[in-house]
């Protein structure tokens, strides 16, 4: 017990430290919501006209919940490029020399990284409401699809835990981050309906994880969620979203913290 | 009471191209309250062997053990009574000096308003205490230093490492360091500092061990370490380059052993035979073979010295890219 309440504790100082980071570096959060704010004036004014949805619904409602996600997506990115930055300054050699539960430096991280990202939302959020992006359920539904989108960081923050870790230096992971994270965006539901795409691309794009999390906030909001074929990802959006989460953790969690033990060797 | 024992050290970095072997069968031992300098040019060694006794790193072969507690099996044990201070300033440089030490303070397990105290008094004690609210981003070289290491004593620790603290210091900002550790080591603290100055080794420590490829090759007082070279040396400073060659010559006659030669300086380095009187030969000798000196001294042998003699190298005092670059961590050290 009192090793759990040490590593809670330890947990929240790290958390507590990231945070403190984050108005002393006011770049990086500025620039992560200017990026998305030109995403949706790049798709809601440039490309949204020559996207038809199904039925003549409002492309602005139906990119807002893309946006959300491809913001957290993107996240990923922040959080590896912590935990070089970390590594190469020698911060992360001090906290291993020091008396602390050994779950707290990524715990803290992921969790840290959990609060920012719902920060970065609200300004998202209120963006979307300008450009006349509305939540049309109640507020239950509406807190349920925050309460998806932030346990999709988390889940994402655990893989930016491994990335940041594997490639060991700022320049690699930033290179490395978006060759992978672009194309799980734009491979997906969150720009383009993917009645759009060629047959063999819609089932990678429909039940690639970011097109379930948007699919699974589109469908908790009220906002167009059109689908070229039924089946789990159209019927079952937020119950593929949980799986995914339960997936990727399994997968990455473990991984990111091989990493960090395997740094003594 | 040892409060440091490393028997047969080997720590070998692998990676797909190469093998480097770091330690090579490295013994050490500090005994409790006393100060240990660990002298080595850089790739020596001494960072690998501070990081695997403060449990950073696990050696491949050999065994250590911290205030009696072995680094492998039981290193919670020793992060609770040790404390490091690495050559980089690993303190967070977007927080404040006082946010940085509560941190630390609060990951050596002390309750926050124990932390804020602790961070207060190491603030006064390292005169940090007007900049304790600035971000350190905006701290001196020296000031860094300084923080680093009141971080690395947040938890009152018995043992200390110190892994180069001055490198990188200027001359001003050295001499403060050198005073801040020769106070703690009045406190009674174990401390294990790793240099690659040999004066700051003989001015800080009680014992020196020298270390080169991963072994230590030498090890006793600075003054043992100074007899183990023999006595005094004669300095001549040649007038022209193009007398190097016959002025060793010359020299090696009258001296001892091998010359060494500093090309850019033109100086000549030769034991010693007779004193004074040897020192007089000298002259008359140069003077013979018509060699115009500039310089010409007697004087006791330096660690440097020690170090030219046992290495067969001289100790490298410039940095090279390898021990000063960013710590990519495991990567080379």
């Amino acid at each position: 017990m009192t090793d759990f309440r040490q590593a809670l504790d330890d947990g929240m100082v790290i958390a507590w430290r990231n945070l403190k980071r984050v108005p002393r570096i006011p770049e990086l959060a500025v620039f992560a919501i200017l990026q998305s704010i030109m995403f949706v004036l790049l798709f809601a004014f440039v490309f949204g006209g020559a996207i038809p949805l199904p039925g003549g619904a409002s492309y602005r409602e139906y990119l807002m919940p893309g946006i959300f996600a491809q913001t957290i997506v993107f996240a990923t990115a922040t959080t590896a490029i912590g935990m070089t930055d970390d590594l190469s300054k020698g911060i992360l050699d001090r906290f291993r020399s020091l008396p602390m539960a050994r779950s707290a430096v990524l715990s803290g991280r992921t969790i840290s990284d959990v609060v920012y990202n719902a920060g970065i939302l609200v300004v998202l959020m209120l963006s979307g409401l300008v450009v006349g992006w509305r939540v049309h359920t109640g507020v239950l539904e509406f807190f349920a699809g925050v309460a998806l989108l932030l346990l999709f960081a988390f889940v994402m923050a655990w893989i930016g835990v491994w990335l940041g870790l594997t490639l060991r230096t700022v320049e690699v992971t930033q290179q490395v981050s978006f060759t992978v994270l672009f194309p799980l965006t734009f491979l997906s539901n969150i720009f383009v309906p993917t009645q759009t795409l060629p047959w063999w691309l819609r089932p990678v794009a429909e039940w690639n994880p970011a097109s379930a999390l948007t699919a699974a906030t589109r469908h908790l909001w009220g906002n167009p969620n059109p689908f070229a074929a039924s089946g789990l990802p159209a019927e079952h959006p937020i119950e593929l979203t949980l799986i995914w989460v339960v997936v990727l953790l399994a997968i990455f969690a473990p991984l990111g913290v091989w990493r960090y033990r395997s740094m003594s060797r | 009471m040892n409060a440091i024992v490393a028997e047969g050290l080997v720590k070998i970095y692998r990676s797909r191209k190469n093998e480097v072997r770091a330690l090579d069968g490295l013994d050490l031992t500090v005994e409790e309250g006393t100060v240990l300098g660990l002298l080595g040019p850089n790739g020596a060694g001494k960072t690998t062997t501070v990081r695997i006794l403060t449990t950073l790193l696990r050696p491949d072969a050999g065994h250590a053990t911290v205030a009696g507690f072995d680094v492998v099996r039981q290193s919670q044990q020793i992060r609770r009574v040790i404390g490091l201070s690495g050559q980089y300033a690993a303190v967070d440089e977007n927080l404040t000096g006082r946010e940085n030490l509560w941190l630390f303070g609060r990951l050596y397990q002390l309750a926050s308003a124990e932390a804020r105290r602790r961070a207060d008094d190491l603030l006064e004690q390292f005169g940090l205490a007007d900049a304790a609210d600035r971000v350190v981003k905006t701290y001196s070289g020296g000031m860094r230093r300084r923080l680093d290491l009141a971080s690395a004593l947040t938890g009152r620790p018995r043992i200390l490492f110190l892994d180069e603290p001055t490198t990188g210091l200027d001359p001003r900002g050295r001499l403060g360091m050198w005073e801040v550790i020769r106070g703690l080591v009045r406190e009674g603290v174990t401390l294990l500092l790793t240099t690659q100055y040999l004066e700051e080794a003989d001015e800080l420590a009680h014992a020196i061990a020298v270390v080169d490829q991963g072994r230590i090759i030498a090890r006793g007082t600075a003054d043992e370490l100074k007899a183990q070279v023999g006595g005094e040396r004669i300095e001549v400073v040649v007038h022209s380059r193009d007398d190097i060659g016959r002025a060793v010559q010359v020299l090696s006659g009258a001296a001892g052993g091998g010359a060494a030669i500093d090309d850019h300086v033109r100086k000549i380095t030769v034991p010693a035979q007779g004193g004074a009187r040897g020192l007089a030969m000298v002259v008359r000798d140069l003077d013979e073979a018509q060699i115009t000196i500039d310089d010409i001294a007697l004087r006791r042998p330096t660690l440097d010295d020690v170090f030219l003699a046992l290495t067969g190298h001289a100790a490298e005092i410039a940095p090279t890219s390898d021990d000063h670059a960013p710590a990519i961590s495991g990567t080379k050290r």
